[in-house]
């Protein structure tokens, strides 16, 4: 689950991890109230999205006056910003951040993540801030200095001055930059991140460090633990179709491609995405009932894939292990008679209860092409978008 | 022979008296295996069916020998139960569990190496040896008996990957689901070495998805140390980057993890790659 810049920020400030003053604004009003009470200027608008690149995109800008903040916020709020990683669409401004101007003498690139291959929390750090840290590690991988830290035994002193060394700090910020990254530390592990990304870190010309910007994102599995952290969530960055799925426990991406497919079991439902694509169509989204979906649950992910108005057929696959294909049968029966069905639908079950699953079908009086196997699907599907 | 498991493996089964738990006791049990013991903290000296429960695992393993464990515990409780079996000297522990913490996986894996065992999982759909012993949730019935060893990070995917391989006439040595979760136990390459070394394993299906180098990992292993055939096959080319794709693990997190990149390293190093899901028992038919 990501978060804002400005919610990540508060956080920080609760871990001792220093951040430059700043107000959350969710109108101009707000915005102007906000920069004045920093107490001074320069301030910086920033827009509030889930997605990086802001800077580029025109949504983080530099303001004077109350006068000047009023403009960017109204020219703010609203709009739709694209950057490289919203997507050609960009996404709509609603929230903004008023920060405090800071006098910047060096930007430093932070992160820390769980790296899968090691088990371990991985702190990556170099002193190229402000840049894809991509690009670095593709161009100048000896620029980037990379620390494991066992979490059985937490983050230890000479691993504090490994990166501030590294980073070639002048001495009187070394003591601050430890600090902070301790802090950081106990801020990934007590809340279950799976990542923090601060780019730019920034040395200030009076040796300070500070938090410039700030990208975080939980462990979605280990929210239960956290009910605080669930308060943060931002419905309105999510796809509303993906918010509906997720309250039934469907698995459900928004894809733009026509061909809606359903399918149990995350893999199969990859695979299936990508039999739709080497038949020559393109899928229209990622829907994965789970291996234990109940009827009611199937009905809902049937109802959701039909009310998307870009889907021109249907492909449903399932491998009956413990979702049986009776119990999948009569969901797509039930959700079929309540909403209707009125593009092509292609049906390929095999496994558990299959017999049972395929007579409810036939039995139904409802438009299904049935196929014998995935190759079979994959050609009867082509054929009914083309 | 088969890896891992056989018909003389005694298992035993935390979360018994919950539902999932239940269910596929039974459906374990009516495949033939050996499962003796079940564990329920507080529902101890009760019966699930024949199966005796017990308190703790250790108290099960002490009266019954089990040497595996089948893990349905609910997400927060997970990572105790592994290590709960771990510490009662199981040898084998199967998490079928779906959404595990990434940290508490991480404390189990250091806890793990501390001991003698082998983990499959979390998030996985088990091990089987056809015939012989299921100790999962696979559907038992597509199995069949023979040479091809199998091992993938999902669940129904790899049971149509079974499923065409019985029906193109070629039975599986051990099939063995190591999880979709970023952090799990069992890897490619401790499976694929043991069926290397398996005499009557002739040939080995992997079947990967986008995130994580497991996959350019077991491949260049394959090329090093692994002289029968390998088909592989490889999930999410179609998936958009930076999304979970229903697995913890399967994200390309900005340009790692791709379906392209895997896919290149399998055909680098002399693995048969399948590009068609729909073809692949035909695809194992000719390679094998």
């Amino acid at each position: 689950m990501k978060i804002h810049e400005y919610q990540a920020k508060q956080l920080f400030a609760q871990y001792q991890v220093p951040v430059p003053d700043g107000r959350p604004a969710f109108t101009v009003a707000e915005a102007v109230a906000g920069a004045e009470a920093l107490g001074g200027y320069p301030v910086v608008v920033k827009a509030q999205i889930h997605a990086g690149g802001r800077g580029k995109g025109g949504g983080v800008k530099l303001a004077h006056s109350p006068e000047e903040v009023e403009t960017l916020a109204t020219q703010m709020l609203g709009m739709t910003l694209v950057t490289h990683q919203t997507g050609p669409d960009g996404r709509i401004v609603k929230k903004l951040f008023i920060e405090a101007g800071q006098q910047i003498a060096k930007e430093l690139y932070l992160s820390l993540l769980m790296d899968r291959a090691t088990a371990t929390v991985v702190i990556m750090a170099s002193q190229d801030g402000g840049m894809d840290i991509e690009e670095v590690a593709a161009k100048t991988p000896e620029r980037i200095i990379k620390v494991y830290v066992d979490p059985l035994m937490g983050i230890q002193g000479y691993q504090l001055r490994q990166v501030g060394f590294g980073l070639d700090l002048p001495k009187a910020a070394m003591k601050g930059f430890s600090s902070l990254l301790a802090n950081l530390y106990q801020f990934f592990v007590a809340s279950d991140c799976s990542l923090v990304e601060i780019n730019p870190l920034i040395l200030t010309a009076d040796d300070q460090v500070m938090a410039l910007d700030a990208k975080v994102d939980f462990d979605s599995n280990a929210l239960f633990r956290h009910k605080d952290l669930l308060e943060l969530r931002d419905l309105d960055e999510e796809d509303p179709m993906e918010v509906e799925a997720s309250s039934y426990n469907l698995n459900y991406i928004n894809l733009d491609g026509n061909v809606g497919n359903i399918v149990n079991g995350a893999g199969l439902a990859m695979a299936t995405m990508d039999i739709i694509k080497n038949a020559g169509a393109s899928p229209a989204n990622f829907m994965d009932v789970g291996g234990g979906a109940s009827a009611e649950q199937v009905e809902n992910a049937f109802r959701i894939i039909l009310a998307d108005p870009k889907v021109k057929a249907v492909l449903i696959n399932i491998f009956g292990g413990i979702l049986r294909c009776d119990v999948f049968a009569k969901g797509v029966v039930e959700a079929a008679k309540k909403t209707g069905v009125t593009v092509p639908v292609v049906v390929r079950m095999e496994g558990t209860n299959v017999e049972e699953g395929r007579q409810i079908l036939a039995d139904s009086d409802l438009n299904l092409t049935s196929a014998s196997d995935l190759a079979d699907a994959a050609e009867k599907i082509a054929a009914a978008v083309n | 022979m088969s890896i891992f498991v056989n018909k003389d493996t005694k298992v035993l089964v935390q979360g018994i008296t919950g539902n999932e738990g239940s269910f596929h006791t039974r459906q374990c049990i009516s495949y033939g295996t050996r499962i003796v013991a079940g564990v329920t903290p507080g529902k101890g000296g009760q019966k699930m069916d024949d199966v005796p429960v017990f308190n703790t695992v250790a108290g099960a393993v002490k009266e019954t020998g089990a040497g595996a464990s089948l893990i349905f515990v609910p997400p927060p409780f997970g990572a105790d139960a592994i290590m709960e079996a771990a510490d009662a000297g199981v040898s084998l522990i199967v998490a079928i569990t779906e959404g595990i913490p990434i940290l508490d996986m991480v404390k189990v894996k250091n806890f793990l190496s501390t001991k003698k065992c082998r983990l499959i999982g979390p998030n996985c759909p088990g091990i089987i040896t056809p015939e012989e012993c299921k100790i999962g949730i696979m559907p038992g019935m597509i199995h069949k008996k023979g040479h091809v060893g199998v091992v993938s990070r999902s669940g129904t995917l790899t049971y149509e990957v079974v499923d065409q391989l019985t029906k193109n006439g070629m039975g599986q040595s051990t099939c063995i689901g190591i999880g979709g979760d970023p952090v799990n136990g069992t890897n490619f390459i401790d499976v694929l070495s043991a069926f290397e070394a398996d005499p009557d394993t002739h040939g080995m299906v992997m079947v990967g998805e986008i995130g994580g180098s497991a996959e350019e990992d077991a491949a260049a292993y394959i090329k090093a140390h692994v002289t029968k055939p390998v088909v592989g096959f490889i999930a999410g080319l179609t998936a958009p980057p930076g999304r979970r794709m229903g697995h913890a693990g399967a994200i390309i997190s900005g340009s790692s993890g791709t379906g392209e990149a895997k896919i290149k390293a399998f055909k680098e190093n002399g693995i048969h790659v399948c590009e068609n899901l729909g073809r692949i028992g035909q695809i194992c038919k000719e390679v094998f």
